[in-house]
């Protein structure tokens, strides 16, 4: 009590009481007074090696850089060019086929997948959107879209789950893999389009490659954090009655980790659509590519309406797999 | 000829647990090394040797080193130093092949948490041991029925462990071990997360159900109520020692110290207790058939036959010879001790 009426005696202009709290602030105060001061002082007296800093490392990393991936394309263009190749002639087929179904087709398949994997109120809203969609003339910008999105999702994940296992069972990779994740997540999403350009040239195959690396670190990520969460009470039961690692894997981790991992496929599909939107900059088609031509000719309308397009299609695929994951965590009675 | 022959052995939980073997340390209490070294002694000098087809139970209160005890037999834990010895193999000396294939084979596990696969039906959760051993499906499941038949679980085979209450669930468990027929079961507090009424049941289930399989079994348990219920001997464990191994009859009647004395106190020794422990030379050969008992069973069980009859009670054996008589005033002298425990609590 004594403490306490001591500390009301003292206080800033007889209103602020002084807490340990305000001191805090006061000290910040004072620092932030003093830095402006200094810097004012350097200014004042034209301390050039204070304003400019004394060393550049920045033109030989530069060039070694370069020199690198000139190395690179010019001696291995044959496989870059071969990979090129596939990746075109996939997204090429998947757009046309679905461009080529008609769209009553394929909007009462979704509505009928969105319906049975999820709810009925799913299915009735995927319709909608869907409608929407088409009669804003987007339906083969988002089929583009798609296209790409389904080859990018594909690889993320068929690379994605193998390196979560791993990481998941192996204590050195795990700890080797989780500051590069960290370091792909916190990259800002435009970082991604550079090595797509650098090795692949503008277009479809560089988006992907930029999308696959952007969206992978969730997939990775989940699979890893849900073998690993696996109720150690059971692993141990798996491994008491003999099961090999593999096996353990194949009939206990894997199988009770399937919620997570989907969860992971989940965001990876989510970042995967809005990477594709932005990789238009590096000439991806699809409705990021609307977006972007809208805004360049100033055509503020369609920007919107492309941008909104976007929106729909990202919420249709959401729930449509959220929906899905919920419905098979019930079914399954993991608890 | 011993099933299981545990021969000194230690597990020293720690960074540096060959500290604890020096000879300056070996004498050192369990604290003292905790102190001093930050290594933790969970089983110290175990010696057991456990019999073929023998119900042996490991007693012990949390910490005692029970669980670590058992989790050794199977090798979830690897012990620091000594020798188990199953079937005059050292399973310690074996690789992971080898491993492999005893717990395939030789010996299966019930655990306390259950540990059952929560995405696998009933009927693959009782299968899953076949299944590891790459037994066809239509063998597997066939087996696997039958075993959930045995535990009581008949019409669950397809439900999920979630949909069954605490006590199916370890039956499921329970199931999922005599599924590979495997000569050693190991339960590790198999009953303690049940309610007590079920646990009780169990129990006595348990003790029908070996009667049938005639396992080797390891049970552990904190409760020696259940201990007494379901073993033909117990070995009593504290700080990672083994302080006494008998019968219950011998823990209970002839504690080794205060520790275990303590652990007995209310146990009413009628519980215990046989009938040939007691009973004296018959006076003639003459019986009354009504209300004869065999020399194997408990004191407890001739209490009702004391209510309805004045005379002593004839001792029988399986010959269906007259080999001793009970007067009532022995049986009442164990009555009342049992009473003098209870009512000095």
């Amino acid at each position: 009590m004594s403490t306490t009426t001591k500390k009301q005696n003292y206080s800033l202009f007889g209103i602020v009481p002084i807490t340990p709290t305000i001191i805090k602030y006061i000290i910040g105060v004072i620092v932030f007074a003093l830095a402006m001061g200094v810097s004012w002082l350097i200014h004042f007296l034209k301390i050039n090696q204070a304003t400019d800093f004394p060393i550049n490392f920045s033109s030989p990393v530069t060039n070694g850089i370069d020199d690198f991936v000139d190395y690179l394309v010019i001696n291995y263009s044959w496989m870059f060019d071969w990979v090129s190749d596939q990746i075109k002639i996939l997204v090429g087929k998947i757009r046309d086929f679905l461009i080529w179904v008609p769209w009553p087709v394929t909007i009462l398949a979704i509505t009928f997948i969105g319906w049975k994997v999820a709810t009925r109120n799913v299915g009735i809203g995927s319709c909608i959107a869907l409608l929407l969609l088409a009669s804003f003339n987007l339906w083969e910008s988002a089929m583009i879209t798609i296209a790409i999105m389904s080859i990018a999702v594909l690889l993320s994940v068929s690379i994605g789950i193998p390196v979560g296992i791993l990481a998941a069972s192996n204590n050195r990779f795990e700890s080797i893999l989780k500051p590069i994740l960290d370091g792909m997540q916190t990259m800002p999403s435009f970082v991604y389009l550079i090595p797509g350009i650098m090795f692949f040239g503008l277009g479809n195959v560089a988006a992907i490659l930029a999308t696959v690396l952007y969206a992978i670190p969730p997939c990775i990520r989940l699979t890893n954090l849900g073998i690993r969460q696996v109720d150690i009470a059971v692993v141990e039961a798996g491994t008491a009655f003999g099961s090999n690692t593999m096996q353990l894997l194949t009939k206990v981790q894997i199988p009770m980790a399937i919620p997570t991992i989907m969860a992971g496929i989940n965001q990876t599909v989510m970042m995967a659509l809005a990477m594709v939107t932005i990789a238009a900059m590096v000439g991806a088609g699809g409705l990021g590519a609307d977006v972007l031509l809208a805004m360049g000719q100033l055509e503020q309308g369609d920007a919107v309406i492309s941008g909104l397009g976007i929106v729909v299609l990202a919420i249709v695929i959401d729930r449509i797999s959220q929906g899905y994951i919920n419905n098979r965590n019930q079914t399954t009675s993991i608890e | 000829m011993s099933n299981i022959e545990i021969m000194n052995l230690w597990k020293v939980f720690g960074n540096n647990p060959e500290i604890v073997f020096e000879p300056d340390n070996i004498n050192k209490s369990r604290s003292e090394i905790q102190d001093e070294f930050n290594q933790v002694v969970a089983l110290r000098n175990v010696n057991l040797s456990i019999n073929p087809g023998e119900t042996f139970v490991v007693m012990g209160l949390s910490g005692s080193g029970k669980s670590t005890l058992v989790r050794a037999l199977i090798r979830l834990i690897a012990p620091t130093s000594g020798s188990i010895l199953i079937n005059d193999q050292d399973i310690l000396q074996y690789n992971t092949q080898e491993l492999e294939n005893f717990r395939r084979h030789t010996v299966a596990m019930v655990f306390q948490h259950f540990g059952l696969f929560p995405h696998r039906t009933v009927l693959e959760n009782a299968a899953y041991g076949l299944e590891v051993q790459k037994i066809d499906e239509e063998t597997r499941n066939a087996k696997a029925m039958e075993v959930l038949d045995l535990v009581g679980l008949s019409g669950w085979e397809s439900s999920y462990p979630s949909e069954l209450s605490g006590g199916m669930q370890q039956r499921v468990g329970i199931a999922r071990a005599l599924a590979v027929d495997p000569e050693i079961l190991l339960m590790d507090e198999p009953f303690s997360g049940l309610d007590p009424l079920i646990r009780r049941q169990m129990r006595i289930e348990l003790k029908k159900l070996q009667q049938t399989i005639k396992k080797t079994i390891v049970f552990i348990t904190h409760d020696l109520d259940e201990a007494i219920t379901v073993g033909d001997r117990i070995a009593i464990m504290r700080d990672g020692e083994v302080t006494q191994i008998g019968s219950p009859e011998e823990i209970v009647t002839n504690p080794a110290n205060s520790f275990v004395e303590e652990f007995t106190f209310d146990i009413p020794k009628t519980r215990v207790t046989s009938v040939s422990n007691i009973m004296i030379e018959p006076t003639s050969k003459d019986f009354d058939r009504r209300y004869m008992v065999t020399p194997e069973s408990l004191v407890e069980d001739m209490i009702p036959l004391v209510l309805e009859t004045g005379d002593p009670i004839p001792v029988v054996d399986s010959k269906d010879e007259l080999v001793g008589i009970v007067p009532q005033e022995k049986i009442l002298e164990l009555v009342a001790l049992s009473a003098r425990q209870e009512y000095s609590q």
